[in-house]
């Protein structure tokens, strides 16, 4: 319905004023809005989560108030031509900030993965959640689709080089995401089925191989997952108690500010990576269901959007975008629930953390620059 | 190499990515499905599951350990009581692994509160607790030693200082050895006592009445539930909720009322200072112990407090052996207190008349046999009956009683007064000592051989010797039923138990033995030649001069046998401790007797003047007195 509304035949009828803002700023309706309604109850539950916290929620707000600003600022100012002529810069800096990181590199929770710039410290890749794609749409701009087997092995390369350094720092969940990011645009593009298929016993060869030479803590994280119980005050905890939070909230929920799990601490992470077990356990399964339907709705929207898009550039990175923003969703909701190990992904809009928000909210901005700006350089 | 050109085709590509994007839109749907199916299993399927879960995580049961009945004489004394002491415990789930713990205790011997060689057996006691556990590493500090800690405390986290109930005996070591002690739960402890009843709990009862009525002392502990945070720090609310927390108070230990009188007990621990030996004094129309002593004791409130592992070796290796209940453990031979027994045994037997006179020429021999036994006086006694073979002890009369009798008419006999079994007095440890008959030398030995009866054996059980060992237990137990004429009693300490919040204390049942088929006659004449012993020319006249009461008695001395098997030797305790052990068995008054007593001591030489002067203080103290002398609650709890 909601795709329908806003199909371009409409968009010609008279728009309310907030309408008319958002237009002039670039962004698309339905999706700021459910984005809206979304951080909007990421402040409500990490106010809880952080054990009534003002300070937190400050950062919180001030993280938002950052993020929506990127958003803005790149639906409005950044054409798409301008976005995809900087993509390649924006890769480069990536990887040299991957360098600078792996050289001097602030050590923080025990991984070299944080660049500190004096005012504001970031991880530097979170740069390639976003660059990585754009590459990759990039490059298969000009090229006829689908993706020869040259252009897969190019582009496969473009993602390998910043997801090694970045699980080398290490950080296996990131890494893994980039890798997702770079393979939706692959998918999207055309790439055949059957090197698909082909391709699932190699990647099966290649995990073997990973197995090797990833960090003990990383397979730990992997053998807990498959056995949290096995462990449960070491690694296995966080599953454990995190599956406890939700299971206990029920149907109903414990109340707001009233989950026990969360508020007496012994759900671990309970304001960043696990904060989807907040909501299950003080507001109960429907709210919870109700936030999977609205992220539905959110990517729904995004790949709608992407398809709308004028060129390979506008649809692989909007595509990639909208994507990219499941995954997020389905490997935290899925860590938490306990059906996917433990790998350290935020809830999208809603975990505490500034990081996070900035990308992905920048990343709408680019989906809904490519989307607004399209008239502009229609032939 | 050709490249073969193609050429975008806009239309086939912006399908292409709608085919894609639309399959992508279902893939999404169905795994943001799965997740949706996930938190229905979760929240809905097994709600109860982890509900429960979250109930066991949030709130931690504090357990509230009951405080211990306490120890009451038979006039209301007390003799065990708890105070509040403060004592340093570690939590090890708040200090970390073993190398924290290590560390911790480490730090602090450092600071002077604990010794280096504890260390060992405080970490495994640590260690057998469970985690969240507060466990003591030292009981009852002093003021010194708690500002050194407070000094630096800061360092240390997991540890504390707590207020705890700690035992306290007024009276330190008298009375020591029927009391038992409390110290703290060993890891020994931990394997045979239910964890639950005993969660909060540090010390234990340990050996007397304190370790035999644990059950009824302990009490039953209460908990507190505390809601905590995943730290396991008490909290007082959980975000914006309360919870209502359960509290059972615990059930506090039932006193008990011991038999004895504290007067009794302080005049026999008075009457044994400075000597090695035991007194014990029984009520004989009830079995009721009345002092039970055992020199030298120690303070049981060491073991309160915690005693180093030097102070326990110190105890532990004493010469002396404080630690060993003389009353209950020594067996010893018994000497000519065995006279009287003897003596009926002749009557019952019919082996000899009261009347019937023996001469004694200073020693015995057997028909046909060159060994002779000589009488402790050299000249001999002359001509004896019962009467005076009691008296003085005739030596040569009860190796010709003990001829006439056979070892096993003896030993039949001298079992119905508990010779060579426990009295079964109700505190553990006590030992059987030896009635040796032909049956048990059979069985005691391998060797045919040695497994065969001499007659000349029977001779040296006559007078208490040879294979023949008790303890002063036994003697006053056997002594009490002469007193009370064959109405024996089993001997106890506890009188009766006072469950907590009763006023009334529930008396425990007499438990009396088989009577005795002797004839009231023939008591008499036992009895008369006890009263000789103690009257003008008999063998313990001097410790019962004037006297306001008739006691009858018998004294006795038996060869040297040292209870430690492996003690050294040094020169200048030899000679003492070679000498013979002095024994007094009696009761008063004769006529109408309200108190036996058994006296022995330990290389004391004579009983007479000995052993007897300590049993006279005792029936001083318990016939003489008309109220407590001791300072104590005035109500009369027996």
């Amino acid at each position: 319905m909601i795709f329908d509304e806003f199909s371009p035949s409409r968009t010609r009828r008279t728009l309310t004023a907030g309408g008319r803002t958002l237009r002039a700023l670039g962004l698309d309706g339905p999706l700021t809005g459910v984005l809206a309604i979304i951080v909007c109850f990421g402040i409500l539950v990490v106010y809880s989560a952080s054990g009534q916290n003002p300070k937190m929620v400050e950062h919180h707000l001030a993280n938002i108030a950052i993020a929506v600003t990127a958003m803005v600022a790149l639906a409005r100012l950044a054409t798409p031509r301008y976005l995809r002529l900087f993509s390649p810069v924006a890769y480069v800096i990536g990887i040299l900030l991957l360098i600078v990181v792996d050289v001097t590199g602030h050590v923080g929770k025990g991984a070299q993965r944080w660049l500190d710039i004096g005012f504001v410290r970031f991880q530097p890749s979170e740069i390639m959640k976003l660059a990585v794609p754009m590459i990759c749409a990039w490059y298969m701009h000009e090229r006829p689709l689908p993706p020869t087997f040259r252009d897969l092995m190019v582009m496969g390369m473009l993602i390998l080089i910043p997801t090694a350094m970045i699980a080398r720092e290490p950080d296996l969940g990131t890494a893994l995401l980039i890798v997702a990011s770079g393979l939706i645009v692959m998918l999207l593009a055309g790439m055949q089925l059957r090197i698909v298929l082909i391709s699932i016993p190699l990647l099966g060869g290649a995990a073997f191989a990973a197995w090797h030479f990833i960090h003990d803590y990383q397979r730990q994280r992997i053998l807990t997952f498959l056995n949290p119980e096995n462990d449960p005050l070491g690694a296995g905890y966080h599953i454990i108690q995190s599956q406890i939070a939700i299971g206990s909230g029920g149907l109903f929920g414990k109340g707001y500010m009233m989950g026990s799990q969360a508020q007496l601490e012994f759900l671990p992470e309970r304001s960043t990576d696990f904060i989807f077990a907040v909501i299950g356990e003080e507001f109960g399964l429907l709210p919870s269901l109700l936030l999977l339907v609205l992220y539905g709705v959110v990517i729904g929207r995004a790949l709608y959007l992407a398809m709308q898009g004028q060129d390979t550039f506008a649809r692989l990175t909007g595509g990639a975008i909208a994507l990219s923003f499941f995954v997020y969703v389905f490997v935290n909701s899925g860590m938490v629930s306990g059906i996917l190990p433990v790998v350290g992904v935020p809830l999208p809009m809603i975990s505490y953390g500034g990081t996070s928000m900035v990308t992905l909210l920048a990343g709408f901005g680019i989906l809904m620059s490519l989307h607004s700006h399209r008239k502009l350089i229609g032939s | 190499m050709i490249r073969r050109v193609r050429i975008k085709d806009h239309w086939a590509e912006q399908r292409i990515f709608a085919i894609r994007g639309i399959v992508a839109g279902v893939i999404v749907a169905v795994m943001l499905l799965t997740v949706a199916t996930r938190l229905f299993y979760l929240q809905v399927l097994r709600h109860e599951y982890y509900a429960e879960l979250s109930q066991g995580n949030r709130v931690r049961t504090d357990p509230i350990p009951p405080s211990r009945g306490l120890i009451f004489d038979r006039h209301g004394v007390v003799m065990a009581e708890n105070l509040p002491a403060f004592q340093l415990e570690l939590v090890r789930e708040q200090v970390g692994g073993p190398p924290e713990i290590d560390a911790a205790l480490a730090r602090l011997v450092a600071i002077g509160l604990l010794d280096k060689e504890e260390i060992g057996g405080i970490k495994r006691t640590i260690l057998s607790h469970h985690v969240y556990e507060s466990v003591p590493v030292k009981l009852q500090m002093d003021d010194e030693e708690m500002a050194r800690f407070a000094v630096h405390r800061y360092e240390f986290t997991g540890v504390d200082i707590r207020t705890r109930l700690s035992r306290h005996y007024p009276f330190g070591p008298i009375a020591v050895h029927a009391l038992g002690y409390v110290a703290a739960i060993s890891e020994q402890d931990l394997k045979h006592i239910d964890s639950a009843t005993y969660a909060g709990t540090t010390l234990i009862g340990k050996l007397g009445v304190e370790g035999a009525y644990e059950n009824d002392l302990h009490g039953s502990p209460g908990y507190r539930e505390v809601l905590v945070n995943a730290a396991g720090r008490p909290v007082e609310r959980q975000g914006a909720f309360t919870p209502k927390l359960n509290v059972k108070q615990p059930v506090a230990g039932a006193d008990l009322i011991l038999s004895v009188d504290m007067r009794v007990q302080r005049a026999a621990e008075d009457g044994l200072a400075g000597k090695r030996g035991a007194a014990i004094a029984i009520d004989p129309h009830t079995g009721d112990v009345i002092a039970l002593a055992s020199t030298p004791g120690f303070d049981p409130n060491a073991f309160a407090r915690g005693l180093s592992t030097k102070q326990f070796d110190a105890l532990e290796n004493d010469i002396d052996k404080p630690l060993i209940n003389r009353a209950l453990r020594g067996a010893y031979p018994p000497g000519s207190t065995v006279k009287p027994f003897f003596a009926l045994a002749a009557l019952k037997y019919a082996v000899m008349t009261p009347e019937q006179t023996l001469f004694c020429p200073g020693h015995f021999s057997l028909p046909g046999s060159s060994n002779v036994f000589r009488d402790w006086k050299p000249k001999g006694h002359g001509s004896v009956d019962m009467r005076h073979a009691i008296m003085q002890s005739c030596d040569v009369y009860f190796y010709t009683v003990a001829s006439k009798l056979g070892i096993d008419r003896m030993h039949d006999f001298m079992s119905t007064f508990g010779f060579g079994d426990d009295t079964g007095i109700d505190i553990p440890g006590e030992k059987p000592g030896l009635m040796p008959s032909t049956e048990w030398k059979r069985k005691a030995y391998k060797r045919a051989a040695e497994q065969v009866w001499f007659p000349g054996e029977t001779i040296s059980v006559g007078i208490g010797q040879g294979y023949m060992l008790a303890t002063p237990m036994q003697l006053a137990h056997a002594v009490s039923g002469i007193a009370s004429r064959g109405e024996i009693f089993k001997p106890r300490l506890v009188a009766a138990i006072r469950p907590a919040g009763s006023n009334t204390p529930a008396p425990r049942p007499l438990e009396p033995e088989p009577s005795m088929t002797v004839t009231a006659d023939q008591w008499t004449v036992v009895v008369e030649g006890m009263e000789m012993a103690t009257g003008p020319g008999g063998t313990a006249a001097a410790a019962t001069a004037g006297s306001l009461y008739k006691i009858a008695g018998k004294t006795g001395s038996a060869q040297v046998f040292t209870i430690g098997q492996n003690e050294k030797y040094n020169e200048k305790q030899l000679s003492e401790r070679l000498l013979d052990h002095a024994l007094f068995i009696s009761f008063a008054p004769a006529e109408d007797p309200k108190l036996a007593v058994a006296v022995f001591v330990e290389n004391g030489k004579h009983g007479g003047s000995t052993a007897a002067p300590i049993a006279r203080k005792m029936f001083d103290a318990y016939l003489l007195a008309d109220k407590p002398v001791i300072a104590a609650p005035e109500k009369k709890i027996l």
